[in-house]
């Protein structure tokens, strides 16, 4: 094992890992807290904008949004999401491109998990924040969603773990993730094929494990008390 | 959703005639944005009709795309029932008076969750492939159908135990004091009505599965993606391609989660479960929620 662990970078693949799940977790939380706004808004078509962004990517395979970037935005469409002289241009292109697909994918499911947090807001605080003249947006930023985001913990948590999961699929495009590592390190030693699956299925549940620990006490220290 | 949402008043004059504004600037924005998109398809020539045209050919779809669609399919339904079965096994194991029967379930849902479903297909493709379990042409089903059963047998698992959660604990005093035994009890009146209770957002996890299986395509397995991104390199037309792949895809998957909705409500309707699907307790909820939003893969 420890020969294994010299010679290919294990560490490596579940830093990259965690770089992709860092970036793409941000970009989904702005992206979907949007969508969010947009389909509880009181415009007509952006309520039908956020709707049809939402029902378009949940029912879309990951794996083909991925695909999509590369083959789609880059190959055809010569999208650079970094610069061409530089010498790494390939592995950074690909890096950001996937966090473009995980971020646009996920955002999402952060859209119905902050759905589902502004159930938990009871009527009256709305009502009450209506009645004292709070526009939409006052409304929102002061009263509405800051308690959804506390009570939408446990989806957004759960949206998270999921991302950290589905970085694996970046590999489809040549990221070299925990995924793409351990392909490779199989084939170069197919003899110890269980090892390797062990070691890469350890190190996500060590990746995740502590994640759902944290989201669990989080969203009991956090829920706002009613 | 209707105007009965209480996040905002209903609009007045002034308000109707901002919403208005602010609809004809975003509907111009979003058409701009479309154009934008159409012509920068258009500069790389995706919008010519020899780009589209292969799909009015019936090669297209009965060598490509249906080929696809079966192979999608096929890995789907049998993942589906063995990871049904498999969550039924797992979800009344933890369910179990057996302390050790109960644990070592726990660990195995809780294990198979964490691992991602790309890595257990990668392993067990090659598993397969060195050990010679399946012949050569089988590998890569055998392979997604085994990441894609013992990840959604976990998740079958885990919405049977919140199931058989949701029911009021007289279901099972009830059947305790009646003489039956604790398996009995579980068998005969809990599991029914979770299962009922389940059963939408089981149909969702179907989405999830068909999403899923798309990961076939890493290990080489033939199916809708993969046909469509051949389909994109053998005619020269990856983007048609992948937009063609992406719609039928979209289009099976809504109407999966159309007839999950309909489940629910009819369930609703009918009342044949003490079980309720969960939904956040207490007041009238501010968003109208579809089942199985929150699923995901």
């Amino acid at each position: 094992m420890a020969d294994l662990l010299s010679k290919f970078d294990v560490l490596g693949a579940f830093w990259m890992t965690i770089v992709l799940t860092f970036f793409a977790s941000i970009g989904s939380l702005v992206i979907g807290t949007v969508v969010a706004i947009m389909r509880v808004s009181p415009v007509a078509i952006a309520r039908t904008l956020g709707a049809g962004y939402v029902n378009i990517v949940r029912n879309t395979p990951l794996t083909l949004i991925i695909v999509f970037c590369n083959l789609g935005l880059f190959v055809n469409l010569g999208l650079n999401l970094a610069n061409p002289a530089s010498h790494t241009f390939i592995v950074d292109n690909n890096i950001r491109l996937g966090i473009l697909g995980l971020s646009v994918y996920h955002a999402a499911f952060v859209c119905e998990a902050l759905r589902s947090g502004i159930n938990t807001v009871p009527a009256g605080q709305a009502e009450a924040a209506r009645s004292v003249g709070l526009t939409f947006s006052q409304n929102l930023r002061y009263v509405v969603l800051p308690q959804a985001f506390r009570g939408a913990i446990t989806p957004l948590g759960n949206t998270l773990i999921a991302l950290t999961k589905n970085t694996t699929v970046v590999s489809v495009i040549g990221v070299g993730e925990a995924s793409y590592v351990m392909a490779s390190m199989i084939e170069f030693r197919p003899d110890v094929l269980s090892l390797i699956f062990l070691i890469f299925a350890v190190g996500f549940v060590i990746l995740t494990l502590p994640m759902g620990l944290v989201i669990t006490s989080m969203s009991k220290r956090l829920a706002v008390k009613r | 959703m209707s105007a009965e949402t209480i996040l905002f008043d209903a609009p007045g004059p002034r308000a109707r005639r901002r919403h208005a504004g602010i609809a004809v600037l975003g509907g111009l924005l979003a058409l701009g944005l479309l154009a934008w998109v159409l012509k920068k398809l258009a500069d790389k020539g995706n919008l010519t009709a020899d780009k589209w045209s292969p799909f009015l050919r019936a090669d297209t779809w009965t060598e490509y795309l249906i080929q696809g669609l079966v192979g999608t399919l096929k890995a789907a339904a049998i993942s589906i029932v063995l990871a049904g079965a498999l969550g039924l096994l797992l979800g009344m194991g933890r369910l179990s008076h057996n302390t050790a029967l109960r644990w070592s379930c726990s660990v195995f849902v809780e294990f198979f969750r964490a691992v991602p479903v790309l890595l257990m297909m990668i392993f067990s493709f090659n598993l397969y492939a060195i050990y010679q379990v399946f012949p050569s042409e089988q590998l890569a089903l055998a392979g997604v159908v085994t990441g894609l059963t013992f990840y959604n047998g976990a998740v079958v698992a885990e919405l049977l135990r919140a199931g058989v959660g949701s029911l009021p604990s007289g279901q099972r005093e009830a059947g305790l004091s009646i003489g039956l035994s604790p398996v009995q009890t579980l068998r005969t009146i809990l599991l029914p009505q979770a299962l009922t209770a389940m059963l939408p957002a089981i149909v969702g996890q179907l989405v999830v599965v068909l999403k899923d299986s798309a990961l076939g395509f890493t290990i080489t397995y033939i199916e809708l993606l993969y046909q469509g991104q051949t389909l994109g390199t053998a005619r020269a037309n990856m983007i048609p391609a992948l937009i063609v792949t992406a719609v039928i895809f979209i289009t099976i998957n809504y109407l999966l989660t159309v007839f999950a909705g309909r489940i629910e409500r009819r369930l609703r309707q009918r009342g044949h479960t003490s079980g309720t699907t969960p939904t956040v307790p207490g007041e009238a909820p501010l968003v109208a929620m579809p089942p199985g939003a929150l699923g995901i893969g």
